[in-house]
């Protein structure tokens, strides 16, 4: 049932694409999302540094955009329709589009192709990628000097590479500050279900955690933070507005500035498959401005996003695993590949990572 | 003695949009129709009702229009199916997907506004009273209306005589149509109201449970209702009990995670599903009792020979 409803709605969604008038000299470029653009989070996102390339480049783009597009096979069919309608540049944003890019990308070898979040490669399919662990370890240096108890709150979707990472980065930060720092964490298996992360939030704060973090997409569990005078972080775009005495920051992607460098390049005829991956130095992770905390926090946290955009990784030894046994060295630091396959907890975590 | 407080108020809260979907679309099952629409009414409901509540800044009015929204696109179910005779499920899912889609592009604008939140009652001295003050005179109004309906259901379908026709036409079509009754007009008027139920369960997501509008915000809730109803067997009482064990199995697999069982979290979110299919095979033991419970011109199109 789940199945087909996916299948109609990828449907409806295919028919739903932007018509827009054709025209010879304009560069069409084209974005595929895998959630709504009105989910106010990643899909939102990404979708406003579509806006902004709209903005910047005037008349010589038009976009077009597919949202609500499923991961695996049903990609190919988004991808390939995109390419068939003259677009010249397709951003596929999210991790499960990567073979259908693959593929697609090999039949149209005019068409240039971006995969964000991936890791496979062509002559006419670059990737990009931002680096989100570095606003976590920010967050985690504020959380341990905010929380009275010492005991923050996560809410997690799923157990991949990335959400780990920030994971990790997270409690790196607090550590730095608060070495005996405490984490609880819910999994809610969805990247997206307003109630069940409110629910979450709820059941965190029950169990004394007085701060809240978030790898998930609504702004749920900050109204629950709200309502219960506590604190906690935004997730993908600024949530102020639906927290305004409890945001401390927010982790937001802006994908404006990178997406305008591209489509520029393919303008210029510059373009050439790369791969990136971009951080708080790019501009490409931002955190919201620092509101309900002291002066001197504030401080703290400036210097430290200062100190990551000057090269600085928050993966910089000594960092031990969960079990004890060393991971990083003193001054070593955590290469990428282990970065995006990472599948392991660091030391101080009570939590068994889900396999 | 705070956590358990503050646990069975969240259970509450989860449980009251699926109880007040669910006991909607009870009253339109016996009437004999199938409407696997809730789904659709329901985020139609949370978004008139997110858009009402934030254009007028009443969160009563919000509530109010989840209703009317929820009642009216149910209207268009029933055009469909109880006048034109089209085929239930069919008309049903397409019910869903053209709520899903509509309720999208009516939010646009509402996307990434803070709304407006129904307070919770706060009786002075009474709702202060420790545990039982907050739990019995604390909650939001929503789930008072969630445990009157489900009583007045009851009442309504077990003890009038319009609640015994509107049964009957569940069982049989021809026969009460035979007897001189108004099966299509009966029919109508159930699917309103199961459609209304569904928006009120809808304005609840967007107003009281998480007072915001995204997209896709009842995330499936209103096929568990529909869920609900077949294990609870067409009975009001057990949708209840159904909706807060859904709601208690959820919460608590959260808990049981926060507090660091070290049991897969995977495993943890799908206990609410696999109690129900448990409870479900346990019900369908015994044939008779279920051919008896289920309302026997389920799904069929009616179309009166005069």
């Amino acid at each position: 049932m789940k199945k087909l409803l996916i299948a109609l709605m990828t449907t409806a969604a295919a028919l739903s694409l932007a018509a827009t008038a054709e025209a010879a000299d304009k560069l069409k470029a084209c974005w595929v999302y895998t959630g709504p653009i009105g989910d106010f989070g990643y899909s939102y996102q990404h979708d406003q540094g579509r806006l902004e390339v709209e903005k910047a480049l005037g008349d010589k783009v038009e976009t077009a955009y597919l949202e609500n597009v499923s991961e695996g096979p049903d990609a190919d069919r988004a991808f390939e329709r995109l390419a068939r309608e003259k677009c010249k540049i397709i951003f596929g944003t999210s991790f499960g589009f990567m073979d259908a890019e693959v593929k697609v990308a090999k039949k149209f070898p005019k068409v240039m192709f971006e995969h964000a979040t991936g890791f496979k490669t062509g002559d006419n399919l670059g990737i990009y990628n931002a680096r989100f662990y570095e606003g976590r370890y920010v967050l985690g240096q504020i959380a341990a000097k905010e929380s009275k108890k010492g005991l923050a709150g996560y809410i997690v979707s799923f157990p991949i590479p990335e959400v780990v990472m920030g994971i990790n980065s997270f409690m790196l930060g607090a550590q730095s500050v608060n070495p005996d720092f405490k984490v609880k964490i819910v999994w809610v298996n969805s990247w997206f279900d307003p109630g069940k992360e409110a629910d979450a939030a709820k059941a965190l704060f029950d169990q004394g955690a007085d701060i809240i973090v978030q790898h998930t997409d609504s702004t749920a569990a900050l109204q629950v933070a709200e309502e219960r005078k506590l604190h906690g972080f935004g997730q993908s775009s600024d949530m102020i507005k639906f927290a305004p005495n409890a945001q401390l920051t927010s982790l937001t992607d802006e994908w404006g500035p990178y997406y305008i460098s591209r489509v520029q390049a393919a303008l210029d005829g510059t373009w050439k498959p790369d791969n990136v991956w971009l951080g708080i130095k790019d501009g490409a992770v931002k955190l919201a401005p620092y509101t309900n905390m002291p002066d001197d926090v504030k401080a703290m946290a400036e210097a430290t996003e200062k100190k990551i955009a000057g090269g600085w990784n928050p993966f910089t030894g000594p960092v031990s695993k969960q079990d004890g046994s060393p991971w990083l060295k003193d001054g070593e630091v955590a290469d990428d590949g282990t970065l995006l396959g990472m599948n392991f907890y660091v030391k101080g975590i009570d939590d068994k990572l889900p396999q | 003695m705070d956590i358990t407080v503050n646990i069975l108020l969240t259970i509450a809260t989860a449980a009251t949009p699926l109880l007040i979907a669910a006991i909607g679309e009870l009253v339109v099952e016996r009437s004999g129709v199938l409407n696997l629409g809730v789904e659709g009414m329901m985020i139609m409901g949370a978004v008139g009702g997110f858009g009402a509540g934030y254009l007028t800044g009443s969160p009563w009015i919000g509530l109010l229009a989840a209703i009317i929204v929820g009642a009216l696109f149910s209207l268009l179910f029933a055009v469909m199916t109880l006048s034109l005779a089209t085929n239930q499920v069919a008309t049903g899912l397409s019910l869903t997907l053209l709520g899903l889609g509509l309720s999208g592009m009516i939010g646009t604008s509402f996307v990434g506004q803070p709304g407006v939140r129904l307070p919770n009652l706060d009786i002075p001295v009474i709702s202060s009273i420790p545990v039982v003050g907050k739990l019995i005179f604390g909650q939001d109004p929503v789930f008072y209306i969630s445990i009157a309906l489900t009583a007045a259901v009851m009442w309504f379908l077990f003890k009038t005589r319009t609640g015994l026709t509107l049964r009957s036409i569940g069982d049989s079509h021809t026969s009460a149509h035979a007897l001189g009754i108004k099966v299509i007009r009966y029919r109508y008027l159930a699917v309103m109201f199961g459609g209304a139920c569904a928006g009120l369960a809808g304005g609840h997501l967007s107003l009281v449970y998480t007072p915001q509008w995204v997209e896709n915000m009842s995330a499936g809730r209103g096929w568990i209702a529909l869920a609900l109803v077949v294990f609870a067997s067409w009975r009001p009482w057990r949708v209840l009990a159904g909706a807060y064990i859904f709601g208690a199995v959820w919460i608590g697999q959260l808990h049981a995670q926060a507090f660091g069982i070290p049991v897969p979290s995977q495993f943890l979110s799908s206990l609410p599903y696999l109690a129900t299919v448990v409870v479900l095979v346990l019900i369908s033991r015994n044939k008779r009792l279920t051919m008896m419970n289920t309302p026997a011109s389920l799904g069929q199109p009616f179309v009166p020979d005069r």
